[in-house]
């Protein structure tokens, strides 16, 4: 009795409360099938990866698809931890630039008065509209005529325009009470310093969001390898990964390898995810274009 | 106030017309001047933003007059890449803009009204389940393209070792397996429903983020003025209240919409896509411009993209944005 009680208080579910509870669950469970199918195909031995019915759970688990992926592959024209560095490199400062360069972008949009304010902020708001792929071909002509081709500016600099980081920056730091600046204007603070002791703490959650969004945007990208490296040694994992799936329409071979460096691309982003989920609902309460 | 001090008006005044305009120029400059650090602090994003967004943007609006192959210089050809565009380009016409238009229609609308569903839904469940239940549901969305295309060439793989078709044979709806990527009558199919799977992103977190700022005393005064059930309460008064966030979630749905039309292509592996049966405005836009290398004709591919992406945003804003009275 009590049990149940304490239940309710829990969980007050009225039955048609309970139907919503069961239609979101069933949607949930559809979209994490494949991801859990993942999981159990990358550490899939040889033997269970060819049985015949597919079995969807693993049942001995081992790591011979990522020793394959680490080992074998060597034979290939590069080792993968190549392909791992690449990744990290270019994701890492591509996060850091991406989120120095928006917080300033922002602050300057929404803490300062200058001409030309207002119609930065709209063109910013159309480019929002637009996706960089539509115009592929002028951006790599753009690369080429920089010479940025087979270097890691050519990964880092096309990634760095995120208009969408700046625009929620922007948004985030305008509900930021602007007497809590002037009060450190008025103790004689110059602007960087209001920049980086008073406002860059206060927008913490907008700033993470931005990360995140980055994150997402360099790490599975696969673009700027296949358009502006011709030098192998200059790709970066998803793109490794690509080839090896290109494959694998048809036949199974490498299917174990493939999932294994899928979950490898994968994981570090659920990580992130887990860790500033808070941040991004927060930022997002303020994603509003008027 | 930051950086700018009002300059008093009285300052002008003097002459009219011409010596006006000059002021006023001086006047901006001077501001512009005082504003140094405002420049300053915008500086890099803009230099990165102007390189690698507008200066493709604007130079897509010139190549796609002239024809270009990237090695030879362009030569213009005034609205011939157009009319080629409009009358030679059977592919196009026959198969692209059709997929384009039916994936769009399709995975836009429907994938926007999941959203908006899953977002409100989640709002109702105990709160201690929320940020599980987001978390499952956004996951799709950031698995991204390659890895994507691991899960679902394997799931839909062609042979009776594809999951689907496993499962098919065991239930004796079929009797020989059906290559799923590669026949032109399922390709599409698949990447609609992969695409929908994966499209719970910024969007959805962000229309979610809307819903829960909404002021409960709304919905309070709603019940008083007579709104009986939930249908009504997100028509007049969710919907109504949070439509900043409609406005910037469907810009979103639409961006990643167009951009997804790529699935075709790494599912079945090739480009073109098997009989042209997946195959999007992005696609042909790849094949004319790094296969063929007809960039000329290839950016007047794009800019028709740009040209439709602008037009389908600017729909939503008549529908979704706040109008100057609100």
């Amino acid at each position: 009795m009590l049990l149940k009680k304490r239940l309710k208080k829990l969980y007050p579910l009225t039955v048609p409360d309970g139907l919503r509870l069961l239609f979101v669950t069933l949607y949930a469970i559809m979209s994490v099938i494949p991801i859990i199918y993942i999981f159990n195909t990358a550490f899939k031995p040889l033997s269970e990866l060819f049985l015949y019915p597919p079995r969807f759970f693993v049942n001995n688990p081992s790591f011979h698809n990522f020793y394959d992926l680490f080992f074998a592959l060597k034979l290939s024209v590069l080792p993968f931890s190549r392909y791992v560095f690449n990744s990290v490199v270019v994701t890492a400062i591509t996060i850091i630039a991406a989120v120095v360069i928006s917080t300033m972008g922002a602050y300057s949009l929404s803490r300062m008065r200058f001409p030309g304010k207002d119609w930065i902020f709209s063109v910013i708001i159309i480019s929002l509209m637009f996706s960089p792929e539509a115009v592929k071909i002028t951006r790599y002509l753009v690369v080429t005529k920089l010479g940025l081709m087979n270097s890691y500016s050519g990964h880092i600099l096309p990634h760095l325009a995120l208009p969408i980081c700046i625009f929620l920056i922007k948004q985030f730091m305008d509900q930021i009470p602007r007497e809590l600046s002037e009060a450190a204007k008025i103790d004689g603070a110059s602007e960087w310093r209001i920049f980086a002791t008073v406002v860059v703490p206060n927008v913490k959650p907008a700033i993470g969001t931005a990360a995140i969004l980055t994150f997402q945007a360099v790490w599975g990208d696969t673009e700027t390898s296949t358009y502006f490296m011709t030098d192998e040694s200059m790709k970066t994992l998803p793109y490794f990964v690509q080839t090896m799936t290109g494959g694998l329409t048809t036949v199974v071979a490498r299917q174990g390898a493939s999932a294994a460096a899928g979950l490898l691309l994968f994981i570090p982003n659920l990580i992130i995810f887990v860790i500033l989920q808070r941040c991004m609902i927060n930022t997002l309460v303020n994603s509003g274009i008027k | 106030m930051n950086g700018a001090t009002e300059i008093p008006a009285a300052k002008g005044k003097i002459g009219m017309g011409r010596r006006r305009l000059a002021n006023k120029a001086a006047f901006v400059w001077d501001d512009m001047k005082r504003n140094k650090l405002a420049y300053l602090f915008l500086a890099p994003f803009l230099l990165c933003f102007f390189i690698f967004i507008i200066v493709p943007v604007l130079s897509a609006s010139l190549l796609a007059f002239t024809r270009f192959n990237s090695i030879e210089a362009p030569v213009f050809v005034g609205l011939h890449n157009f009319k080629v565009m409009f009358t030679e380009d059977i592919v196009l016409m026959k198969y692209v803009i059709a997929n384009t238009f039916f994936f769009a229609v399709f995975v836009g609308p429907v994938g926007y009204a999941l959203q908006f569903l899953m977002a409100w839904l989640i709002l109702q469940i105990p709160k201690k389940l929320r940020s599980l239940y987001t978390m499952a549901i956004y996951v799709p969305s950031i698995a991204g393209g390659v890895m994507m295309s691991v899960i679902w060439v394997i799931a839909f793989s062609g042979d009776r070792y594809g999951y689907l078709n496993q499962f098919l044979l065991y239930c004796g709806f079929i009797d020989t397996p059906i290559a799923f990527t590669q026949s032109s009558g399922y390709l599409m199919g698949v990447m609609i429903f992969v695409t929908l799977w994966s499209s719970m992103g910024v969007g959805f977190l962000s229309l979610q983020a809307g819903m829960m700022t909404v002021d409960p005393q709304l919905y309070e005064a709603g019940k008083m003025d007579g709104i009986r059930n939930r249908i009504q309460e997100i028509w007049y008064i969710t919907i109504p209240a949070m439509k900043p966030q409609m406005l910037f979630s469907a810009v979103m749905g639409i961006v990643g919409a167009l951009k997804a039309g790529g699935i075709g292509v790494q599912l079945s592996g090739t480009n073109p896509t098997p009989n042209y049966a997946g195959q999007m405005l992005q696609n042909h836009i790849e094949d004319f411009g790094f296969i063929r290398y007809e960039l000329g004709y290839a950016t007047a591919l794009s800019l028709m993209l740009l040209v439709l992406m602008y037009i389908i945003n600017r729909a939503c804003f008549r529908l979704l944005g706040t109008k100057e009275d609100e």
